[in-house]
């Protein structure tokens, strides 16, 4: 069913999180658990729940997210009405670029205005969850709420810039605090929330007539008292990657069948189709708890490790602890352990690579070693 | 944009495939499920898209209804056109008379009409149930240069086995002086591969006078073909060179399946520059487990293996539970099987459970395959033999 509930995506917000994958490409784009990108996740949630528009958000580096949505079909969002728009930024010769959220949104009142949904669901793309909209659309509408941040409880984050709430016996939201120092568990604000489209078009009119320029400061935090904002507590998977070992220690979590029954089992997430031919182990080959996706060709060993689409593991390689992106060519008798590869990335034969859990050994996209 | 095509595919897909019993029971011989991924038809409409034909009529009769699901609107073989693309055509209920298709000729007969919105200068006809990768333009091209009114293309086959195909006797030159439709004794091992190009005209023609025949069988290769030759139409053979494998038994699906396998396999499906196009399961990366064996096998998205597999092929959402051993052996998608279980030289249809500890088809030098029809369920330690073929539960009793 059609959830009266337009979507719009940050693709690009938390880039710097993950200087290493996201330099040359957006958040939305980076690859995740052997054959997604994070914004799959975040536009599975979409339209599962209903939402058949999206907006997406994107300032620059974003050509490997056009790519990957193409018209949008995987997602069944190749819509007469609606569907994928992306929503590059609007500036003259005068003005540079928006910097903050909250320019973003200003940026994107005209789709917002010409839409005619009852509310906006805003979600950022540091974060892989299943979860439902429509539930959190429903606690927006009972709790009368101005706006609803969705929470987690984390003990810790990776992320420079995160938000904490503590919500009262009603859920409304009592304090909020932008980067507190965490001790114990907290509830992590986890950069979805939920408002009426017409609240947020009037408050981000009323931010532009006064100046304002960031959304977390100018107008969370200031108005807690006066806003109902309510915290929607978020109980079922969630992964946040904030940083490299983030990146590392979620896509690794995957191979734990619970998460994964969590993650991929209620429900179907779309992405990019390639026609890969399915994955091939020749004689010889031995993989042991590994999420192996399609395309690949196996000659050597795996192990504990997620390998995306077209991956070549060669004769005599031990591939062991690693993330090997799409398309790495991974020669004879080669040993990596704890590393991550980027796409299309070339190891040659023989070569001896290792990191640790804490600090993987990263091969950037392309890179011939 | 020119309301016309060049040249326009007709795909022969109605048939029943018996003789893949339990396979075909519900579902048309090209909606069959193969090489862990694919249906047979992929191949021929791949082959379709990557020859630049994008105008394919698909003529389904027999349990048609997987087979127009799976087809949809064309868009994974990228024949979802504004002019053109793919249509499934049905027999229908005309003014004057209402008939199932009758023949291979008397199906595409009947949708002279469809061909003709093209406007097209060549037809290709082509079946639905052969695997194969061939570039239908360097087929078109040598039947524009030679003149010809049909061009059939051919293999050569094991001279022993000719008598199980239509035979093409030809001159130096590669022009037809005889065609013989399952020859007691072949003269050439020149075989049809049931891939024909028409000029479209003399296509039209030679069906409307074969309707009008009632001595016909209605058929290409037995009517419509020694006609035209009859008549002294040019026809040449087209040399195609190759792998080339007609799926129609259970022993050849097997067989070319296990083509796939291997580090230089017979058949490559994951040629760059050739892609096999095809509806894509939704499933998350397939999940090997930690006492898993593999070896030598292909293994789709979203299985999950704790077992052994070996020499097999497994399509989309596969289990094979610890303990369990699959060799030499077809699985397609949502099939499980339960832990101890023991898989060997068989076929097993989507979404079939093998309980615990049961044994289907046995290990022989002699294939003989074993066949689980969709769905079914063998109760755990219940033992199939090999060869057996079974559409229903299964007790072991």
């Amino acid at each position: 069913m059609a959830l009266s509930t337009v979507g719009v995506i940050f693709s690009h917000i938390n880039d710097h999180n993950l200087p290493e994958i996201a330099n040359r490409r957006t958040m939305a784009s980076v690859p995740f658990g052997g054959r997604y990108r994070l914004i799959d996740f975040a536009l599975s949630n979409m339209v599962n729940s209903g939402v058949t528009t999206v907006g997406i958000v994107v300032k620059n580096n974003y050509q490997s997210l056009i790519d990957h949505l193409g018209s949008g079909k995987e997602w069944d969002l190749a819509r007469k009405d609606g569907g994928i728009i992306l929503l590059p930024p609007y500036s003259d010769e005068t003005e540079a670029p928006y910097t903050t959220r909250l320019e973003a949104l200003m940026g994107i009142t005209g789709f917002l205005t010409h839409r005619s949904e009852e509310y906006v669901v805003l979600t950022d793309c540091d974060g892989v969850a299943h979860m439902d909209i429509s539930d959190i659309v429903r606690f927006h509408e009972e709790k009368k709420a101005d706006i609803t941040m969705v929470y987690h409880e984390e003990a810790e984050t990776g992320s420079s810039y995160y938000m904490t709430l503590i919500p009262d016996e009603t859920g409304r939201v009592k304090a909020l605090a932008i980067n507190p120092r965490i001790s114990g568990k907290v509830n992590l604000y986890i950069n979805v929330m939920v408002m009426s489209r017409e609240f947020l078009i009037n408050t981000i009119q009323d931010a532009v007539t006064r100046g304002f320029s960031s959304f977390g400061k100018d107008i969370l935090t200031k108005n807690v008292d006066t806003l109902r904002i309510f915290g929607y507590r978020h109980e079922g998977y969630y992964a946040s990657v904030a940083c490299l070992k983030d990146y590392y220690a979620r896509n690794m979590e995957l191979l734990d069948k619970k998460v994964r029954d969590e993650l991929f089992g209620a429900r179907d997430i779309y992405t990019k189709v390639r026609d890969s031919a399915p994955t091939r182990y020749l004689s010889g080959a031995t993989a042991t708890n590994s999420l192996i996706s399609d395309g690949c060709v196996i000659e050597g060993s795996v192990e504990n490790s997620i390998l995306f689409r077209g991956v070549k593991v060669g004769k005599g390689s031990v591939v062991k602890d690693s993330i090997i992106m799409q398309d790495t060519v991974i020669g004879n008798n080669v040993s990596l352990e704890c590393v991550i590869t980027d796409k299309n990335a070339f190891i040659r034969d023989g070569r001896r690579l290792s990191g640790c859990e804490e600090q993987p050994y990263f091969v950037p996209k392309g890179r011939m070693l | 944009m020119l309301r016309k095509k060049e040249c326009v595919a007709m795909l022969l897909a109605g048939g029943q495939g018996s003789r893949l019993y339990a396979l075909t029971n519900n579902i048309a011989k090209p909606a069959v499920a193969f090489g862990a991924k694919y249906r047979i038809i992929d191949f021929a409409l791949s082959n379709c898209i990557n020859s630049g034909i994008d105008t394919v009529g698909v003529l389904t009769q027999y349990q048609p209804l997987e087979l127009n699901e799976y087809i949809g609107n064309g868009q994974p073989w990228d024949l979802d056109r504004a002019f053109g693309g793919v249509h499934i055509l049905s027999p229908y209920q005309g003014k004057k008379r209402s008939s199932w298709f009758e023949g291979t000729a008397n199906a595409i007969y009947q949708n002279i009409s469809f061909m003709k919105r093209y406007d097209p200068d060549y037809i290709l006809i082509l079946s639905g149930d052969h695997i194969y990768k061939m570039d239908y333009a360097k087929m078109l091209r040598a039947h524009k240069e030679t003149g010809a009114d049909c061009t059939i293309a051919a293999i050569e086959v094991p001279l022993k086995e000719a008598s199980r195909f239509g035979i093409l006797n030809t001159n130096p030159d590669g022009s037809i002086y005889e065609f013989e439709e399952k020859p007691k004794v072949p003269k050439s091992n020149l075989a049809s591969m049931g891939v024909y190009i028409f000029t479209a005209e003399k296509l039209f023609k030679y069906l409307e006078a074969d309707d009008e025949n009632p001595a016909s069988s209605k058929d290409f290769g037995k009517d419509v073909l020694p006609a035209m030759l009859a008549a002294g139409e040019k026809m040449f053979s087209y040399r195609f060179e190759g792998y080339w494998k007609d799926v129609g038994t259970i022993s050849s699906l097997w067989e070319s399946n296990m083509d796939l396998l291997g580090k230089e396999p017979a058949f490559d499906v994951s040629d760059p520059d050739w892609k096999i196009h095809s509806r894509n399961p939704l499933a998350p990366p397939e999940y090997v487990g930690k006492n898993a064996v593999l070896e030598n096998s292909m293994v789709a998205l979203g299985c999950e293996i704790e077992g052994t597999v070996k020499n097999s092929l497994l399509a989309a959402g596969v289990t094979v539970e610890e303990g369990a051993v699959v060799e030499d052996s077809v699985i397609m998608a949502g099939t499980i099987i339960k832990k101890g279980a023991t898989v060997r030289y068989a076929i097993i249809d989507e979404d079939v459970t093998v309980g615990e500890g049961a044994t289907v088809g046995e290990a022989s030098d002699k294939v003989s395959i074993a066949v689980l029809g969709k769905g079914i369920r063998i109760a755990d330690g219940a033992c199939v033999a090999g060869g057996k073929i079974l559409d229903k539960d299964y007790s072991g009793e």
